[in-house]
């Protein structure tokens, strides 16, 4: 069945041995040509990607950090008594005034927050999502968790708790409704009047220690998220969210026990 | 030689992909302490041969540790209670005397179950499929020490590169994630100068693939500890960062801004 | 019935015979290489670098392996290192030096000009593995380390950690998965090869089970390229995984491919003593270890004393005794047999007597701990891992164990078997290695196979099949051998009789390794062949196999591959039986030095024994391919 040398040579030529183009067309399979198709604006197309939507989280994690931190500090003012905090509040109102209108700052402020928060919890709610696909059918034994801590397995929950108790803080302290001694304006008077009411400064108490498990490990897993990993400051990372969530915890709680023990009255 | 052991063992017995699955309980004497936990299977199996059961079906080759084919959720643990170590390099002296040992298989949407305690890890494989190779045809390549590669790069992909591939880290990530994997094989080739060419379109390649197949990460790090060859999880934060920067530099290679 | 045995080698000198063969041989067009299928059974370094480089060339290829991953092949546990004749470290190294020390390490019954083309081709090797990535161990310039291995008197070894097959194997897998990209290569993974398909003589095609599913199917191709690795678990015990089998060659064998030098299986001195009887499979020590470790015996029999509480002058350092010159560092062959004489003797260590001692205790004095930890840090851990013992403090027990096989199946300068058309590649051909395999040596052949030579020679035969198109799957040709496989496994599963699969591997383990082992003789040999055909029945009318075929069922599996070592180590026997020699792994004692060395006859066994198969309990009639020397002359091995 062997053919002779040359007519497989001549066979050979039938290919166009001789005919660049075509030898190179013939060659193999092409390589696949990158997707030049027309994609999506740049960061939808890159908040479609898990990663993408971990950056996210992350991004505004750091924002509602920094709110939540800058809050916290503010709230201290309570202890400097009524005419402090109130200033304070009215501060906040007048923040940047000229040359922005009056509470304008204030507005920018809160749009930021929500809009992060907004982003942070559709992040969460879409991770949550595909993760709960990728294991439909969970361990019919007992999981023995090395690593993975308490912290770190109710994210979900301790963020739900921190967002509902956000819906009744607004409500309490923002806008009154869920306060019956609320005066528009008087920070002092209406802390001291919902914080005099013992379940609301449990509930309280309880909200500030859920924020601060959420961001025991939230304050070291933003830095993965993003790519911060360094040998030398690896470490540090720990440190940090640790210490933010103490501080934040504490500095929050603060004001109901305060309260409550009559510091504050 | 030291005193042989008894041990009850409960494990997970699938007869197909279709079946529903249940656990069954094995008593097991005469266990040597020296034996693997494999070894234990293969006497088990021996016995219910005997008993004209059919024996438990898992994967396994090697026996050593690095063809990453054994694959059994121990006591709630991918690859058992020893760290770094594969199951088929976990000895029963690491056991007491009348422990009692559940096992049941890696479970995960990606790895579907094929029988007893074996599933299939063929996605593990889409994800290399996908673009984690260095386009470098037989024949094409320069001298060896044409191409200089630092002391520090070469150990720190050689530490990337150790994966065995074996799935332990989604089987024992609370979200069926592979990002350690992932980020193991990325690292391997990325650390590397001959990876270099290649590196953004790779990354985002594998990643794609990688997040149709599996869940997300959120910084567990139960990966890390279930890993037999231990691949840290600072690979999973460089991950992250390639397939970040990929997204802008990808976007001008294929010559669009936003 | 086949006639003189042509290896087709090149016309002249050693040096350019590779490059006139290029020359010399038909080539396919880039546009006909798409008008070609081949099919590659397995995914080891030389099956996967084969597939990959056909595929990257233009072929059509189906791919097949058994493990559900092409990147889980044996090739992984390879630990030591690669050989390339590069002389980086400036040492007098070079492609002569690497050609003769393989031509000698394999005692002179291995083909000059194959072994020349390895060594040739070794330097490719390294600069093709660097391209794709693998990260081999680099000096602080960043450039490649290197180290000397196993003897040898040049530092020629290349290593990533002690994973250098793991690490080699990913390279190949990865050029592979580019391929199944693609689309130029596709990919059967759980698919095991229960036979391979002839017409006309030529190989066509093969027959394969799903292991998923059960389902037999059969493949056409062009061309069949084997690259299924070693035959060592024959013996039950070994270092190789447990599922690698000899099932392929065998089958090929038994379709009247020739086997050549069955007899031809490598000891590893440096291997973990079994601890018990439910022992499944043996763990190497790289053999690294012997260039610092001290191997001793108590010099009292069955001393009852734990090593430490031995002192020095009731130690026998028997290796350093015996040969000054190389000390720990004689060929694995020698340095086996040593310890096999001391435990023989009554003087192994540990609890069931069955090792040596591998002694740390000088050298972490000379190096200190921490050098020690540098360079062995991981076998220390592994050994530490498996015997729960740390040998920082008390010294390691090793003994040898079945390795590597030289022998397989027979092919020529093309790599392609007797059967047009089939083609062998890696440890499962005989080509390289003669009767003793260098360390390092086997994963540069491997890959050398793979990546260099059969995508250079395969074409040879591929240009005379321009225009036919590949025999279809519904000839009869193919349903005549799938409905003979489909037999074989419902009886197979049909006896239903009362012992385990392992039972009887565990029974033909012992039967070779103590007729067939590190020692053969006249004698032992005619046992083992009075023993194993009896067993082969007993099987066949005893062996319980549950479960059915259309499921996952592994003891099905291991059936059918406890069949064919069952016929196959018949085979092994009689070759060595034939052999009247004694030369590298194969040690008759009859054929002895009077230091115990082994002793050639380089007169009446210079030659390469081809059997060809005659049926199940018929004598296989033999083919000689003579060894002509024209590079080397031969000479007595002596390590003293
Ligand atoms: C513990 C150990 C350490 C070693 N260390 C070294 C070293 O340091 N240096 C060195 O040079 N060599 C070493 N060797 C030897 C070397 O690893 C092997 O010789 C080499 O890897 C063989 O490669 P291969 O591609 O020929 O076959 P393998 O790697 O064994 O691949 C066989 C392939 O064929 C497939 N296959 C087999 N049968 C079938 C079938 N019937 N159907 C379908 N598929 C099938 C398998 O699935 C597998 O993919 C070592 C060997 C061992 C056991
Ligand atoms: C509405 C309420 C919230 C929900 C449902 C929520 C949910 C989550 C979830 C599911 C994660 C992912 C876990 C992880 O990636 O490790 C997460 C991360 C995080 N959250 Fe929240 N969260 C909420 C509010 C907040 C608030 C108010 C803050 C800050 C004060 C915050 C800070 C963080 C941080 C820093 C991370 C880590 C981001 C990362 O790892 O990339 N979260 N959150
Ligand atoms: C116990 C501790 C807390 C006290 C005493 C407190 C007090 C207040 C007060 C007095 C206001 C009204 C400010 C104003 O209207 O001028 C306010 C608003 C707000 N607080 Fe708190 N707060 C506490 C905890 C928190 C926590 C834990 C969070 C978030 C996680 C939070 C988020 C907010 C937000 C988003 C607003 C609305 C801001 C705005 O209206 O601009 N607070 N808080
Ligand atoms: S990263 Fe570790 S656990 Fe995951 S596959 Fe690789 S070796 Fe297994
Ligand atoms: S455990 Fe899972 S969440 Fe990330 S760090 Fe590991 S993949
Ligand atoms: S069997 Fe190979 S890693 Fe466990």
């Amino acid at each position: 069945m062997a053919r002779t040398e040359e007519e497989v040579s001549t066979a050979t030529q039938r290919g166009g041995a001789d005919d660049a183009d075509r030898l190179a067309t013939d060659f193999g399979k092409p390589e696949p040509e990158p997707a030049r198709k027309r994609r999506a604006p740049f960061f939808v197309q890159f908040y479609r990607s898990d990663i993408g939507k971990k950056w996210v989280m992350a991004v505004t994690g750091i924002v509602l950090m920094g709110y939540v931190f800058a809050h916290m500090v503010g709230n201290l003012h309570v202890f400097e008594g009524p005419r402090q905090i109130d200033n304070y509040g009215e501060w906040l109102r007048n923040l940047l005034d000229p040359p922005f209108p009056r509470t304008m700052a204030l507005w920018l402020l809160r749009v930021t927050i929500i809009v992060a928060l907004a982003l942070h919890i559709h992040a969460a709610y879409a991770l949550t999502r595909v993760n709960w696909r990728a294991r439909p059918q969970r361990y019919k034994s007992q999981r023995d968790y090395v690593a993975a801590n308490f912290a770190s397995r109710t994210m979900r929950w301790t963020g739900i708790i921190v967002g509902l108790f956000l819906v009744f803080h607004i409500l309490d302290l923002t806008w009154g409704t869920a306060n019956p001694g609320y005066v528009r304006g008087e920070v002092y008077r209406n802390t001291v009047a919902t914080f005099e009411r013992v379940p609301v400064a449990l509930a309280y108490i309880a909200a500030c220690i859920a924020l601060g498990i959420h961001l025991f490990h939230g304050g070291w897993s933003l830095f993965q998220s993003v790519g911060w990993n360094n040998p030398r400051f690896n470490p540090w990372r720990r440190y940090f969210a640790v210490g933010f969530a103490v501080v934040v915890t504490a500095g929050y709680i603060s004001v109901p026990i305060a309260v409550q023990v009559g510091l504050v009255s | 030689m030291a005193a042989a052991m008894h041990v009850h063992l409960r494990v997970w017995r699938q007869a197909g992909p279709d079946d529903g699955g249940h656990f069954e309980d094995y008593d097991v004497d005469d266990v040597s302490p020296d034996m693997s936990f494999l070894e234990l299977f293969d006497v088990l199996n021996e016995r219910l041969i005997a008993e004209r059961k059919e024996p438990v079906a898992f994967d396994h080759d090697c026996r050593e540790g690095i063809c990453g084919s054994c694959a059994m959720m121990i006591n709630g643990r991918a690859h058992g209670p020893e760290r770094g170590t594969a199951t088929c390099q976990l000895h029963m002296r690491k056991f007491n005397d009348g422990d009692s040992i559940t096992v049941e298989p890696w479970r995960a949407a990606a790895f579907p179950v094929i029988r007893d305690l074996v599933v299939d890890r063929g996605s593990l494989d889409r994800i290399i499929e996908a673009g984690g190779y260095i386009t470098a045809p037989t024949g094409s390549a320069p001298d060896a020490n044409l191409i200089l590669v630092p002391k520090e790069a070469a150990d720190g992909s050689m530490d990337a590169a150790a994966c065995i591939g074996c799935g332990a880290c989604v089987a024992a990530c609370p979200n069926g994630a592979a990002q350690l994997f992932t980020a193991a094989k990325v690292s391997h080739l990325g650390l590397l100068p001959q990876g270099q060419p290649e590196r953004y379109q790779r990354v985002a390649a594998m990643v794609d693939t990688m997040e149709e197949l599996f869940g997300s990460c959120t910084n567990h790090g139960e990966c890390e500890a279930a890993c037999p060859k231990e691949i840290s999880i600072d690979f999973i934060a460089l991950l992250n960062r390639d397939y970040i920067k990929a997204q802008f530099k990808n976007r001008k290679l294929s010559g669009q801004r936003v | 019935m086949i006639g003189e045995l042509d290896a087709r080698i090149p016309e002249g000198p050693l040096a350019d015979k590779w490059d006139n063969h290029r020359f010399h041989e038909k080539l396919v067009a880039p546009a006909n290489r798409r008008r070609f299928d081949v099919i590659v059974v397995g995914t080891g370094l030389a099956g996967a670098a084969a597939a990959a480089t056909l595929g990257e060339l233009g072929y059509r290829v189906k791919v097949f392996t058994f493990h559900d991953s092409p990147r889980r092949a044996h090739s992984i546990a390879a630990q030591g290192g690669i050989n390339a004749a590069k002389n980086y470290k400036n040492d007098g190294d070079s492609i002569d030096r690497l050609f003769y020390d393989t031509i000698k390490g394999g005692d002179y019954r291995s083909r000059e000009a194959n072994v020349y083309r390895l060594a040739q081709i070794s330097v490719e090797i390294i600069d093709q593995c660097v391209a794709q990535g693998v990260p081999f161990a680099r000096e602080y310039g960043g450039l490649l380390d290197t180290r000397s291995f196993g003897g040898a008197q040049v530092s020629r070894t290349f290593y990533a950690r002690g994973q250098t097959g793991q690490q080699l194997l990913l390279g190949a897998y990865q050029a592979l998965a580019r391929q199944l990209h693609l689309g130029t290569v596709e990919l059967h993974d759980r698919t095991e090869l229960l036979d391979v398909v002839l017409k006309d003589g030529h190989a066509v095609g093969i027959v394969t089970r799903d292991l998923v599913t059960g389902e037999m199917r059969s493949h056409s191709a062009h061309a069949v390229v084997l690259a299924t690795g070693g035959y060592g678990n024959a013996f039950y015990l070994s270092t190789n995984a447990k599922n690698s089998n000899v099932t392929a060659i065998w089958r090929a064998h038994r379709r009247g491919a020739l086997m050549a030098n069955p007899c031809f299986t490598q000891i590893h001195p440096t291997c973990i003593p079994a601890s018990d009887e439910f022992q499944s499979k043996l763990t190497l020590m790289s053999e690294s270890l012997r260039n610092d470790g001290r191997i001793w015996v108590p010099k009292q029999m069955d001393d009852p004393r734990s090593p430490d509480q031995i002192p020095e002058s009731e130690r026998d350092y028997f290796l350093e005794r015996r040969y000054p010159a190389f000390g720990n560092l004689v060929p694995r062959d020698v340095a086996s047999r040593a310890a096999k004489r001391e435990v023989d003797s009554g003087r192994g260590v540990g609890p069931l007597k069955n090792g040596v001692y591998l002694d740390f205790s000088e050298a972490m004095g000379r190096l200190g701990h921490d050098d020690i930890e540098e360079k062995y840090g991981n076998l220390f851990q592994m050994y530490d891992r498996i015997t729960g013992e740390d040998p920082y403090v008390v010294p390691m027990r090793i003994y040898p164990a079945v390795h590597y096989t030289m022998g397989g199946l027979w092919v020529d300068y093309n790599l392609m078997s007797n059967v047009p058309g089939l083609y062998v590649l890696g440890e499962a051909n005989f080509s390289d290695h003669g009767a003793n395999r260098l360390g390092a040596s086997a994963l540069m052949q491997g890959l050398a196979d793979g990546y260099f030579v059969l995508p250079n020679t395969i074409t040879d035969y591929l240009a005379g099949l321009l225009g036919d198109p590949p025999v279809p799957v519904t000839d009869p040709a193919f349903t005549t051998v799938e409905r003979e496989v489909d037999e074989r496994v419902r009886t197979l599963l049909a006896v239903n009789g009362s012992r385990s699969v392992d039972w009887f591997h565990r029974e033909l383990g012992k039967v070779l390794w103590d007729n067939c082992g590190m020692e053969r003789s006249a004698d032992s040999l005619k046992k083992a062949l009075g023993e194993i055909p009896p067993l082969r029945q007993e099987f066949h009318a005893d062996v319980r196999v549950l479960g059915e075929n259309e499921t996952f069922n592994q003891s099905l599996e291991k059936a059918g591959r406890v069949a064919d070592f069952l016929e196959f180590s018949e085979l092994m026997c009689l070759d060595a039986l034939q052999r009247e020699e004694s030369c590298g792994g194969h040690f008759r004692v009859e054929h002895q030095t009077e230091e115990g060395e082994a002793l050639r006859d380089d007169d009446d066994f210079s030659y390469v024994a081809a059997w060809e198969f005659a049926g199940v309990d018929e004598k296989p009639a033999l083919h000689k391919e003579e060894l002509a020397f024209e590079a080397v002359e031969l000479a007595q091995r002596s390590y003293k």
